[in-house]
């Protein structure tokens, strides 16, 4: 992980919409007095959310002041997390896990989907500026490999096929739905499950 | 005690230290790049592991507590293989450009692998590359070189107060910078350059000047403020190349400010290096021979009373003795002073003007009021200590007045003789504090003393401290925080002249123009109308007070010269000849002397020996060098005072240009710039 | 096989709902009050009798560690961590428990706060299970509208607060003290011990941090008794664990079974064998990626618990199983472990620091060929200069997946890397380099 790249064209003013502001305070009132600073990777989260997927370096400001924490702490934080962008993302943000048990369920074939459909390049935007994409680390789904998440969602035991049907939609501005690709419900054999079989239709 | 056994050697420690602290004081020496006594404990270069019996894996000394009945080894061959792989992994992505590097010859890692290294890299793949940091006009980065140690984070964090340091990114790609690549805003920053073991923080000003062992050290006292932090001064010819701390737990720790290390660069600028006059108006070149006849001249024709002499804020002791010697036995004149700003003086007794609790004594504190003063940039070192303790010691600090960012949380209570009535009047919600405190400190700035309400101020918390058994032999809570290393020295010698009605006659009378001969030894700070004074400046720098003369006897600086100074605190120091002044320039003594000589008159003065001499034999408190002499506390002694009612305006110090060397500082210049650019701006913070 | 009335987690592939009133019905909540009357005590000791292993990788008895929370409760808070931060490759059982069983994760957390004195419960979660996260909280917002939380929750008379905490992409927030650190919203770099978190935690106050699936099987293990639990696997490594089987295999699966089951049958049996059959197998990783991987003979014959693997020089860790079959390059597999750890690794210390990547960039070479015979060992002493060496385990993590490929696959790799290159470079005349001093042998 090279350190974040940090947007060039930078917007000048940030502040949490009035429904983030409410948000923002529930979030710090989580954590023991004099230690609001705790509330900081959720409200970047926030910023996150309220601005098209990234952080802008006023925002890092304003949370600063926010939170009464030093501004390299703040700028600390939003480098070393590697889900924080730091420059725009497409609006439909693709990561694909290619960590070994995803690797050898053939995540290397979501990858070729992503460089042909999306973008040549990681972290760059397609043609229509609306996706972009990268390799990460586990996912944490790995008995439904090979797996992807776009945005907040994981979409599982895919293919070349069904990976680039998936991608073909969100270049289209549609959501597809989420979940396995083998229509399984959960982490249970494809073939039939072995286990809690008595209690299966209990 | 609990003991422990070091290499087969056992040993007895106080609860509380660190295997490492242990081993050292066992003479077992361990070798580290993060550990650092002043700094808080990182534990990750991993350069200090140790074996411990009952643990398999080595333990990082530095990080572990030491407990009764540990026994430790530090020389096996299991421990030196372990550190031996630690450098292997410092060196894997370590650029090998020592040849170039300004750390050469003072690098921690050079040294450390001449023990622990290969003599060959395995590491064949290529090295990581760092993009160079922006931290200001003092720090020169090189972050390629950068180990990851993380003291300087913890410098600026910790002991600095300025969290502006941080590493971002992570694992191999982390980096260290300042927020967004700023100036460190801080008065500190440059110690960052000693902490670094490394070649990745170096001395801009110093880049590629020297190396370290073709230049000469001398060990000496800084004069930039009135602290005397305790340096290092290194030499190349007659150039001071730079300028180092040297370690004083009692006074600078290991610290000294940016000033004190980088004004050095204007002991080369502005130099008077031979005597002038002014014919028609303009200032022309002479010998000393015509200056003196001159000077003679014009003193022939004055009487006593109409003549007054004026030291400056960076004079030392000797010269400011024989100067008083001259007026007093010479020209018969008591018209001396040392104060260029009309600051309220009682030197009844030595505890009305120093720094009583002392540099160190701030740490025992429990409570802080600060009058009319900004430490941070009147006494910068001083300032760090009360950091310190407010970090350690979580104490209460209050203000009268506002100082501004001082690089810890205050609260400030007004900025009014009044509030201060209230605290002695025992209406304030302080007052309570005071009176439960066992330790409280206040600390006077000289902007709390100034004309018409520094007599109230001074007396009255005076009484005040009195009155609740905070000024004793155990504990004095009085304290003057003076901005000059000149002051408390000159006091001590009697450089002032005031009387019951009057504390400062000489610059009221210099308002009315009552004098006809001004002899400025040294002072640059001296605001006045000037109309037909004739005036004698005798100093280093072609500053302020040269502007105005009317004849120049140029002297060396302090680095040129032997020379003793008492800090704020009373201490008495002596700073040491590391250079010579340039050109025709002659020691202060030396030009009294002839002055003397050619008016006809000797002080039996010979050789600076036996000025050094009588200096230290005038007074007890001059003999004890490096000692604070303890001043008598006299709780009887208390004077008259009246209430005034007045603002307290806590005067800005310009501090990269707080003396005629700091003005002359190419370094000192930029540094100003920058910070006005900051303040301007406000992205400061 | 462990019988299914035996199964802890019997929604675990979701036949039934999630929700609270379903979770009642297959048995949790039940009780909970009268566990909780028997005593902070009893609780812990029967966690100790049951002898329950940490389920977050380190193994660590459960019971043990709870006891290790200052008795008597001073002006400090105590606090319940609950580790969700599920990173290590091979790893996603406790994401089916949040998804699936999450009263059974909230009612273990207030069992176990009782047992150590917390009124306040954090639940650290991997920032990218985002909708697991949704699913948790409205789990523990059911638990509040009962009050089976909150107020006097279930009527115990103990006060508890539950908390979500999202992380943001960063493995080594797994590590306990790290996972502190970060809950304190700094960079997660793990603190250096002595002290440790049961004493000196969370905002410098006592601590327990304990792993989902740890926290989960409490209330059944407490329901059914030590006994119960003891009775299944062997002493020390009783009860049972959620598998997680993936790679080259017919059907990856998540299944629970009884500790100790052989490799073998758990892969035949529940994942549908091996692609290609069991004589197809090349090597297993037993346990998540930072446990060494294992060849297909040892595998043959290996029984899955803590003991077992740590005899065969590798570990139970997560019970995270990743197959691969003689279709995949080796080297390349582990490479791209090893590209993990560089990846993920906090940049505090020298040794995980310099070496991850040191490391991944020397296997690379290798599977690609190009790196020479005195590399190998180089490796190797590489991964000895790491282990042991740094502030927290990811140093091990990182180092012991390579020296399981070194001590099973050292033919494949010198076989593969045999042509020196940098011999073959001379040949080739090169001209003069800066490296000219690499192409000589002697130092190369
Ligand atoms: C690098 C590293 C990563 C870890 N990741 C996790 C993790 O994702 N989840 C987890 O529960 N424990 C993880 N652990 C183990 C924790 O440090 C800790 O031992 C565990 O949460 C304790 O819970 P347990 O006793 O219930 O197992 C990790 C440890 C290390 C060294
Ligand atoms: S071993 Fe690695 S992850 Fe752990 S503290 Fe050191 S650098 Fe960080
Ligand atoms: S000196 Fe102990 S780890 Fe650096």
């Amino acid at each position: 992980m090279s350190v974040k790249k940090v947007a060039t064209n930078q917007p000048e003013f940030f502040q949490f919409s009035d429904e983030n502001l409410n948000k923002a305070k529930k979030i710090i009132n989580k954590y023991p007095e004099k230690k609001q600073s705790s509330a900081l990777m959720p409200l970047l989260f926030l910023v996150q959310k309220q601005n098209e997927n990234w952080i802008p370096l006023v925002a890092m400001k304003y949370l600063a002041k926010m939170l009464d924490i030093p501004y390299i702490q703040v700028y600390e934080v939003a480098t070393f997390y590697s889900m924080y962008n730091l420059s725009p993302v497409g609006k439909y943000f693709v990561q694909v896990c290619t960590t070994t048990p995803c690797m050898i369920s053939g995540a290397g074939k979501l990858v070729e989907v992503c460089k042909n459909k999306i973008s040549q390049n990681q972290n760059e935007l397609s043609a229509n500026k609306i996706c972009s994409w990268m390799e990460v680390e586990c996912l944490g789904a790995c008995v439904n490999a090979p797996m992807l998440q776009i945005n907040d969602d994981y979409f599982e035991d895919l293919d070349k096929e069904k990976t680039e049907e998936i991608i073909d939609m969100i270049l289209n501005d549609k959501s597809p739905k989420a979940g396995s690709y083998k229509n399984r419900k959960s982490s249970e054999p494809e073939s039939g499950r072995t286990t809690l079989i008595n209690l299966k239709d209990a | 005690m609990p003991k422990i056994t070091v290499n087969e050697k056992k040993i007895e420690f106080e609860e509380g230290l660190t295997v490492l602290q242990v081993c050292e004081l066992a003479g077992a020496e361990i070798p580290r790049f993060c550990y650092h006594e002043k700094l808080s404990i990182a534990g990750n270069c991993r350069m200090c592991l140790v074996e411990i019996e009952k643990s398999p894996k080595p333990i990082a000394s530095c990080a572990m507590p030491a407990t009764d009945g540990m026994v430790v080894k530090t020389n096996t061959p299991f421990v030196e293989k372990a550190r031996k792989g630690m450098m292997e992994f410092l060196l894997a992505n370590h650029p090998l450009d020592c040849p170039v590097c300004d750390q050469g010859g003072e690098c921690d890692l050079q040294d450390q692998s001449l023990y622990y290294g290969f003599d060959h890299s395995r590491f064949t793949e290529n090295k990581r590359q760092v993009k160079e940091k922006y931290m200001g006009p003092l720090i020169k980065t090189e972050m390629t070189r950068c180990i990851h140690c993380t003291r300087c984070i913890r410098f600026a964090t910790e002991v600095a107060g300025i969290p502006e340091l941080g590493a971002i990114g992570r694992g191999e790609d982390m980096e260290i910078t300042t927020y967004l690549e700023k100036s460190m805003d801080s008065e500190l920053s440059a110690n960052v350059i000693d902490l670094c073991p490394v070649g990745a923080l170096t001395s801009k000003p110093y880049a590629f000047e020297a190396r370290p062992w073709d230049l000469k050290k001398t060990e000496s006292i800084d004069v930039m403020d009135a602290v005397g932090s305790n340096i290092r001064i290194d030499t190349y010819g007659w150039e001071v190349k730079r300028v180092l701390p040297k370690i004083n737990e009692d006074i600078n720790d290991e610290w000294i400010s940016d000033k004190t290390r980088y004004a050095c660069d204007g002991l080369l600028k502005q130099r008077l290096d031979t005597p002038y006059i002014r014919e028609n108006g303009k200032l022309i070149q002479t010998s000393w021979t015509k200056a003196l006849k001159k000077i003679v001249k014009k003193l022939n024709n004055t009487k006593p009373e109409e003549i007054a002499g004026i030291v400056g804020d960076l004079v030392d002791m000797e010269s400011m003795f024989i100067f008083k010697e001259f007026f007093n036995k010479i020209l018969t004149s008591s018209n001396l002073e040392c104060r260029t700003k009309k600051t309220y003086l009682n030197p009844k007794n030595r505890m009305n003007y120093i720094f009583n609790s002392s540099i160190n004594g701030i740490e025992q504190c429990d409570l802080m009021l600060l009058v009319g003063t900004n430490p941070r940039s009147e006494a910068t070192i001083l300032n760090a200590r009360i950091r310190k303790t407010y970090v350690e010691n979580d104490i209460e600090i209050f203000s009268i007045g506002n100082p501004g960012d001082l690089t810890y949380p205050y609260k400030i209570i007004g900025s009014n003789t009044q509030v201060l009535k209230e605290i002695i009047d025992e209406k304030h919600e302080i007052s309570d504090k005071f009176k439960q405190s066992k330790k409280p400190i206040v600390i006077i700035g000289e902007s709390a003393l100034k004309n018409d309400y520094g007599e109230y101020v001074f007396e009255s918390i005076k009484n005040y401290l009195i009155k609740n058994n905070h000024i004793t032999n155990e504990w004095n809570a009085l304290n003057i925080l003076t901005q000059n290393a000149s002051r408390v020295g000159a006091v001590d010698l009697g450089l002032y002249k005031l009387n019951k009605k009057d504390n400062f006659p000489i610059l009221n009378k210099l308002d009315t123009n009552e004098f006809k001969i001004l002899y400025l030894l040294g002072a640059d700070e001296l605001r006045f109308n000037k109309k037909n004074e004739f005036i004698i400046y005798q100093g280093s720098h072609g500053d302020l007070g040269a502007q105005i003369a009317d004849v120049i006897l140029p002297s060396p600086t302090y680095t040129e010269k032997d020379g003793h100074f008492i800090n704020l605190e009373g201490r008495i120091q002596k700073a040491f000849k590391a250079s010579y002044p340039p050109g025709d320039a002659k020691e202060d003594w030396d030009i009294i002397n002839q002055l003397s000589k050619a008016l006809g008159k000797t002080l039996n003065i010979n050789s600076r020996k036996e000025l050094e001499e009588r200096l230290i034999n005038s007074s007890s408190i001059h003999s004890k060098i490096g000692e604070i002499v303890k001043s008598k506390v006299d709780t009887n002694e208390t004077q008259e005072f009246s209430f005034v009612n007045s603002k307290i305006e806590i005067d800005f110090v310009d501090y990269y240009f707080s003396n005629h060397i700091a003005r002359s500082s190419m370094t000192m210049n930029e540094c100003r710039s920058i910070k006005n650019k900051l303040l301007s701006t406000g992205t400061k913070g | 096989m462990l019988k299914d009335s035996d199964r802890i987690f019997k929604n675990l592939y979701n036949d039934y709902s999630w929700e609270i009133e379903s979770a009642i019905k297959i048995g949790d909540w039940k009780n909970t009050k009268e566990i909780c009357s028997k005593g902070k005590e009893w609780i812990i000791n029967e966690i100790k009798t049951s002898e329950l292993r940490g389920r977050g990788g380190a193994g660590f008895p459960t019971g043990l560690k709870l006891s290790f929370i200052p008795k008597e409760q001073g002006t400090r808070p105590h606090y319940l961590v609950i580790n969700a931060d599920e990173s290590e490759p091979g790893t996603c059982k406790d994401r089916d428990i949040l998804r699936f069983e999450p009263q059974k994760l909230v009612e273990g957390s207030l069992i176990t706060s009782y047992a150590i004195g917390a009124h306040t419960c954090y639940i650290y979660i991997r920032g990218e299970f985002f909708r697991e996260g949704e699913r948790l909280q409205q789990a523990i917002d059911e638990a509040y509208e009962k009050n089976f939380i909150g107020k006097n929750a279930c009527g115990t008379g103990w006060d508890l607060n539950i908390y979500l905490h999202y992380g943001a992409g960063a493995y080594i927030c797994g590590e306990e003290t790290a996972l502190l650190e970060s809950l304190e919203g700094k960079k997660g770099l793990p603190r250096l011990k002595p002290p440790f978190p049961a004493l000196v935690g969370l905002y410098g106050c006592p601590t327990i941090v304990n792993n989902v699936e740890t926290i989960a099987v409490i209330p059944t293990i407490l329901r059914r008794g030590a006994k119960w639990f003891t009775s299944l696997g062997r002493p020390k490594n009783t009860g049972t664990k959620i598998f997680c089987i993936s790679g080259n295999v017919n059907y990856p699966c998540n299944v629970e079974e009884e500790m100790g089951i052989p490799l073998k049958q758990l892969i035949e049996k529940h994942a549908g064998g091996v692609s290609g059959g069991w004589d197809n197998l090349q090597a297993v990783i037993p346990g998540g990626s930072s446990m060494p991987l294992l060849p297909k003979n040892i595998c043959d014959t290996i029984r899955m618990d803590f003991d077992y693997l740590l005899d065969q020089k590798s570990g139970l860790g997560t019970a995270a199983i990743v197959v691969m079959n003689k279709d995949q390059d080796i080297i390349k597999c582990m490479a791209r472990i090893a590209k993990f750890y560089k990846h993920e690794s906090c940049g505090q210390c020298t040794p995980c620091r310099e070496g991850a990547g040191w490391m991944w960039r020397m296997l690379e070479r290798m599977a690609k060929g190009e790196a020479t015979l005195k590399e190998v060992d180089l490796l190797f002493d590489v991964t000895k200069q790491i282990e042991g060496h740094t502030i927290c385990a990811f140093g091990e993590g990182s180092a012991w997946p390579v020296q399981g490929l070194l001590r099973h696959f050292r033919k494949e790799i010198e076989r593969r890397n045999s042509s020196d290159p940098l011999t073959k470079r001379i040949g080739d005349k090169i001209p003069y380099l800066i490296d000219q001093h690499l192409l000589e042998n002697e130092n190369a």
